[in-house]
């Protein structure tokens, strides 16, 4: 059921090296701390609005360090 | 450059200084990925060259067996010598990159943003008009080296010093580590000066930056600083100078391309990823510490490894299309500023210089192509890029 579904973005922090690529691409959904490393803003959910930004995050970041995942 | 033996077999023999190879890599490339993905040859006192992006990564996150003391390839093994953090290994390396990271953060880099933006500008009032330039030196070489001299706090005057302490360290000490030392000494010297100057008196700049850094409460040796500041030197000149040259390179013989993104500014942003993904300018380089297999290929200590990014990206295997330039390409992963834990600490600043150089450089000169009666030369060895593009600006 796509109605009922809660999409979320998840940084693997130990994957990430601060390429920022996520931050670039979807500011609304990462953030990054004072090293220039990403985390998610608000807990990582995905309003449906923001979906395409989240696959294009997750898609373009080099070390493979962002899931979208469903909840 | 040295006279050298013509090189017979890419898998077996190859040689980035070979002019073939510095001239246009790319089919080069393309057969070793298709014939014999990891190559190996006994120049360098033995050095292997991954075609595969699979490999290249492997071997980048791999910190056990592949170490960084030694980040280029050259003729001889010359004495280490360290720049931190580039030439770092764990666990040394997460506090010496640490150190560095808030600096290089893309808020930080907007700081700097006008000032590259004025620089671009005054560039190209000297520029535009004249029917004619060089792209590489006019405009493409000036840009690093004026940001970078002011961040660092050293007099943009220097310029030309900076230029041939690089040109002798990335190029000339290939072959002739005489010259590699003698440039290696005068920048330690260079920089020695600056970090005395800067601890008697406080100053709002990365020396001062780095004489007032602590790691783990202590502060920095005058050996660690020096070398960081001798690679944020090298590494924020000629690496961005190589990728501008590359993309105005590009432009001037794609028409399509460079309307387009007159046209439709937005586009910049995918157009510089991919830019860095096609011409990608940095090969680094690792040094075998602990026998291994990456790629069903038996790395020995004592060799090094060709590191090259440059040919991850042009990986079909991982990018479609991937010897062609696609300036709204999607989805790009590619590894221009490295992998894993050497990413490139300046790529937010490189990016920065990148997307202004050529979007102030679109504005004023919206059409340009190549001047086909004068050579584009490139660099050779590390870092790839044109050293002279003569232009026409229509």
């Amino acid at each position: 059921m796509t109605a009922t579904r809660l999409l979320k973005v998840r940084v693997d922090r130990e994957r990430c090296q601060g390429h920022a690529r996520c931050f670039a691409l979807a500011p609304e959904l990462f953030e990054l701390d004072e090293w220039g490393n990403a985390r998610e803003r608000d807990n990582g959910v995905v309003t449906p609005a923001l979906e395409v930004k989240a696959r294009l995050a997750q898609s373009n970041c080099p070390e493979f360090a962002i899931d979208v995942v469903e909840e | 450059m040295s006279k050298r033996a013509p090189v017979t077999d890419w898998s077996t023999d190859f040689d980035h200084l070979d002019p073939r190879w510095i001239e246009d890599p790319f089919p080069i490339w393309q057969e070793l990925r298709q014939k014999c993905p990891i190559a190996h040859t006994e120049r360098f006192m033995g050095a292997y060259f991954p075609s595969r992006y699979d490999d290249v990564r492997a071997i980048a996150y791999d910190t056990e067996h592949f170490s960084s003391r030694r980040v280029i390839v050259r003729d001889t093994r010359a004495p280490l010598i360290p720049a931190p953090p580039i030439t770092s290994d764990p666990p040394e390396h997460r506090p010496a990159k640490q150190v560095l990271l808030p600096a290089f953060t893309p808020e930080a880099i907007d700081r700097h943003e006008p000032r590259t933006r004025a620089i671009c500008r005054e560039l190209l009032e000297q520029i535009a008009g004249k029917g004619r330039c060089d792209g590489a030196i006019d405009y493409a070489q000036e840009i690093p080296v004026r940001v970078i001299a002011q961040m660092l706090g050293v007099p943009e005057q220097d310029g030309n010093l900076f230029r041939k302490w690089i040109k002798e360290i990335l190029e000339i000490g290939i072959t002739d580590p005489a010259i590699l030392m003698r440039a290696t000494g005068e920048m330690q010297s260079y920089f020695a000066e600056k970090i005395a100057a800067r601890r008697a008196s406080q100053g709002d700049d990365l020396i001062g930056y780095l004489v007032n850094a602590r790691i783990e409460g202590r502060p920095l040796a005058d050996d660690h600083i020096n070398g960081t500041l001798r690679l944020l030197l090298i590494a924020g000149i000629d690496t961005t100078w190589s990728a501008i040259g590359s993309c105005l390179w590009h432009l001037a013989q794609r028409a399509e391309d460079r309307r387009r993104l007159t046209a439709e500014p937005s586009l910049m942003t995918s157009a510089v990823e991919e830019f860095l993904r096609a011409y990608a300018p940095v090969t680094m380089a690792r040094e075998v510490v602990g026998e291994t297999q990456i790629g069903g290929c038996t790395f020995k200590p004592g060799h090094m490894v060709l590191l090259s990014f440059p040919a991850a990206n042009r990986d079909p295997a991982v990018f479609p299309d991937a010897d062609r330039v696609v300036i709204d390409r999607t989805q790009n992963r590619h590894a221009a500023f490295g992998l894993g834990i050497h990413r490139c600490v300046g790529s937010n600043l490189a990016r920065m210089e990148i997307r202004v150089a050529l979007s102030e450089w679109l504005v004023r000169i919206p059409e340009f192509r190549l001047d086909r009666y004068l050579p584009v030369t490139w660099s050779e060895g590390t870092v790839r890029g044109p050293r002279s593009l003569p232009l026409l600006l229509d």
